[in-house]
């Protein structure tokens, strides 16, 4: 019986194979999220963008910063209102070897509505397009029907593929590799669903040499087997470090960390339907409130006030999280510099409240997803012992996403706590989704739970959606986030810091936008 | 027999039509799979036209009835998420899954039932009570913590395995398979081992005791008493009688540890269809989830019905015929 055990603990150790070091120009990054399609206008998903920008090119990039880059195009201006002229790249080569012309970007554009079964469609980027002129080979006209000052920035989504397969191929052929075929610096190599991506350098890159010839992404959702993959070397970079990992990576020299604050904000949604009291608000005695407070601004910032931004940054963040003043971090387009993160004040909170009537506070549930965001739960959690202190008997219910957000759309909550990642990284985008009152044919509010309405801040979003010049329309954008934050339309909380880890030798230049790009990765001595 | 096998049959379409129904009603009820799939920055017509491409627009019934005249054809509807047939996705993950359960089911017997011998015929040695002590442990330990213990061990520390995803595969009669490849083993041996502790510690202790029992029948001490040797009492007068109800147990457990493996895949990035289910819950990706739940339902009735088959012609007082009314 014991030789049994013996031999099988022995042939356990002798099919083990040693971890072998990846070879200098291969390498193996951890994703948190699955991808779920090759075919670039599927399915419009972060984790898709993100991934597929290795492969495809739009025709105007991002850089780490957020800001717009030439990439296909390699310039482009609005002639009048109506109508912008893209310049595009000459000498670019499609992975089958094909040349890039401005009939390809036709094409692109064609295909992009018409994706059968696609979940999410890109159609939103290319709507506004009413009519595409091609002037040459390498110039095309775009008109709209209503001045569009984010075209530039919409058509940065919409990645570029030959105009032969834009007509003919499946979502299936894309998977399948058959149809795979961008301008980008890499080349689809294997496709595994819900496992891995392998990709290979694309030699004639017009952007130069790439350090790497063949990169395999992994998908490690669960959070601890990520951080496993990079320390026993079975990937060399992880994106999305859990918190409680940082400080460990931070302090081993055989990691680096790099991080950046992001486009995404966390933020609280009171709900303001109609002057009836929203769910989950009640008096202290469990009877109902005569009127909805929520839509009094003064609860509203001492609902505000009342949170220690800076102790959810250190102690529930690690550090990694900037506390909010408006709907997008200081350095991005049409920030205002006079909004500053509400001072804790729990003091100011509680006079606040009496001024509005409810000197003893009220029974508050703040709901919150629990697997959404980072830290959703503890954030939550902690929002209500700081309400607490003010008098506000608060309780936290938490779901999941795939419950939450159905419900939160539907107006169950009162109290939520959320998130948005504005992709246009201009606060104009931001404001008029959230905080604009909600009009679902013009755009207007779409994601606004709350259904806040402000008729001042409608004004401004309206001007500044049709306000072609660039500094004009940053101040008007700067005076609607002001109009609203001065009201407390909604709670900022914090931008949420993305983070990467590295192995030693590697770097990893991050980004405002949370994607995680083999270009941005580099060697290093 | 063919009346007891179309009674059967049917009895086993209505189970499925009905668990149909009730996942169908349950996703229905979470929520709306369009609120999580459509880019949150996208506008009332786009989400207008994603809800009628996955045919979310029309109203419940329908929608069932819609499903349920496909799955008769044997069309079981496509992945909200991935837009492919949804038994498609779940054939291409069940090799997976099925090959870590049979891994960790051989690696519950070959290490259980002899350390169970070894407990029971030693109940008070040193080693006797180590090993149930072990048993204990790998009962208690929860096993997304003994997952993560082996992954520091023995791939961080030491290096020896691969934590996460599926080796290299060979196809063995048409089926990739990674047991055959070194690279493949080095990957699937510690995802079994942890899949493998429950039933591990199960075995152990129903070999122990069932050995203790056995120690004390007059059939052992008569077999001892006839002078045969230690080894051949131990091997066939006592491990063949304390195997039967072994045998029935580590029949049961292979149909749960297909079905939920869940845990240990995400844990080790395990490309099966545990993994596959739990994303697709988290999506609402209602097609796979049913398609999953019919896939399993249908493999445990096809094992009880064999049990039922293997059951009448092992003992001829089974008459299936009147069995079959008190399933």
């Amino acid at each position: 019986m014991l030789r049994m055990l013996r031999f099988a603990a022995a042939a356990l150790v002798a099919f083990a194979v040693p971890f072998v070091a990846a070879k200098d120009r291969e390498v193996s990054i951890g994703l948190q999220a699955a991808i779920t399609s090759i075919d670039p206008h599927y399915h419009n998903l972060s984790p898709n963008n993100s991934l597929l920008l290795n492969i495809y090119e739009p025709l105007i990039n991002r850089d780490p910063d957020g800001r717009l880059v030439p990439a296909l195009a390699v310039s482009w201006k609005a002639i009048d209102d109506l109508t912008w002229e893209f310049r595009l790249r000459r000498g670019v080569k499609f992975h089958d070897g094909s040349p890039f012309t401005a009939e390809d970007v036709v094409a692109t554009y064609k295909r992009v509505p018409n994706v059968p079964n696609s979940p999410s469609s890109m159609a939103t980027f290319v709507k506004p397009i009413v009519e595409t002129k091609v002037v040459d080979p390498y110039t095309i006209v775009f008109k709209t029907a209503a001045p569009h000052v984010l075209l530039p920035s919409d058509l940065a989504s919409v990645y570029i593929i030959p105009k032969a397969v834009a007509e003919t191929a499946t979502t299936a052929d894309f998977n399948s590799g058959k149809a795979a075929i961008g301008t980008g610096p890499y080349k689809f190599a294997e496709y595994v669903p819900n496992s891995r991506v392998v990709m290979r350098a694309n030699y004639g890159y017009w952007g130069g040499e790439e350090p790497w010839d063949k990169i395999t992404w992994k998908i490690l959702s669960n959070t601890a087997a990520r951080v496993a993959a990079l320390l026993s070397g079975d990937v060399q970079m992880i994106e999305t470090v859990p918190t409680s990992d940082i400080a460990k990576l931070s302090s081993d020299k055989n990691f680096r960390l790099a991080d950046k604050v992001s486009n995404r904000v966390i933020y609280v949604h009171l709900h303001q339907w109609s002057d009836k009291p929203p769910p989950g608000v009640t008096g202290k005695d469990g009877k109902p409130l005569d009127k909805n407070p929520f839509r009094d601004a003064r609860v509203r910032k001492a609902l505000s006030i009342a949170i220690n931004r800076d102790a959810i940054a250190q102690r529930i963040m690690e550090g990694k999280s900037v506390p909010a003043a408006q709907l997008l971090a200081d350095q991005f387009f049409g920030t205002s510099k006079k909004l500053r993160p509400a001072k804790y004040d729990p003091e100011g909170a509680k006079k606040l409240l009496a001024e509005a009537g409810y000197p003893n506070g009220f029974a508050l549930t703040i709901y919150g997803p629990n697997n959404r965001y980072i830290n959703d739960e503890k954030i939550a959690q902690a929002i209500a012992q700081f309400y607490s202190r003010i008098g506000i008997d608060a309780k936290v219910e938490t779901l999941p996403a795939s419950v939450y957000f159905t419900k939160a759309t539907q107006g169950e909550f009162g109290y939520m706590l959320l998130g948005w990642g504005t992709e246009s990284n201009e606060q104009g985008s931001s404001l008029r989704s959230l905080l604009a009152t909600q009009d679902l044919s013009k755009g207007m509010g779409v994601t606004n739970r709350a259904h806040y309405s402000n008729p001042a801040l409608d004004k401004e979003i309206v001007e500044a959606m049709a306000t072609m010049d660039d500094r004009k329309r940053e101040g008007i954008i700067q005076h609607g986030a002001e109009i609203a934050m001065n009201d407390t339309a909604l709670i900022p909380i914090h931008f949420e810091v993305s983070t990467w880890a590295t192995a030693k030798g590697y770097k990893y230049t991050p980004r405002t936008d949370q994607y995680t790009l083999a270009r941005d990765l580099k060697p290093i001595k | 027999m063919l009346a007891f096998t179309i009674r059967r049959l049917g009895q086993s379409v209505f189970v499925l039509v009905v668990m149909a129904f009730l996942v169908f009603l349950g996703v229905y009820a979470i929520g709306d799979p369009v609120e999580l799939l459509v880019n949150p920055q996208a506008d009332a017509l786009e989400r207008a036209r994603a809800t009628a491409a996955l045919g979310l627009d029309r109203p419940f019934f329908e929608q069932f009835a819609t499903f349920l005249a496909g799955a008769f054809r044997g069309d079981l509807g496509r992945s909200f998420v991935y837009n492919v047939p949804a038994i498609q996705l779940i054939l291409e993950k069940l090799p997976a899954t099925l090959e870590l359960a049979m891994a960790a089911t051989v690696i519950g017997i070959v290490l259980g039932i002899p350390l169970g011998l070894i407990a029971g015929l030693r109940p008070n040695s040193v080693l006797g009570r180590g090993i149930m002590a072990g048993s204990i442990l790998g009962f208690s330990l929860p096993t997304f913590w003994v997952g993560l213990v082996l992954i520091m061990l023995f791939s961080v520390k030491l290096g020896w395995l691969q934590q996460n995803n599926r080796g290299d595969t060979v196809l063995l009669l048409g089926v990739p398979v990674s047991f055959l490849t070194a690279d493949g083993l080095a990957h699937l041996a510690m995802p079994a081992f942890n899949l493998a502790l429950f039933k591990l510690s199960l075995l152990i202790r129903m070999t122990r005791a069932g050995t203790r029992e056995a120690l004390l029948q007059d059939y052992v001490k008569f077999a001892r008493a006839k002078g045969l040797s230690s080894r051949r009492v131990i091997g066939v007068h006592v491990l063949k009688n304390i195997l039967i109800p072994i045998v029935t147990v580590i029949g049961l457990e292979l149909g749960s540890v297909i079905a939920f493996a869940v845990v240990t895949e995400s844990i080790f990035a395990w490309p099966g269809t545990g993994k596959l289910l739990i994303d697709s819950i988290n999506q609402l990706d209602r097609p796979v989830i049913v398609a999953y739940l019919l896939v399993i339902v249908t493999i445990f009735i096809a094992i009880n019905f064999v049990v039922d088959i293997v059951y009448s012609l092992l003992d001829p007082r089974v008459r299936l015929g009147q069995a079959a009314g008190a399933h």
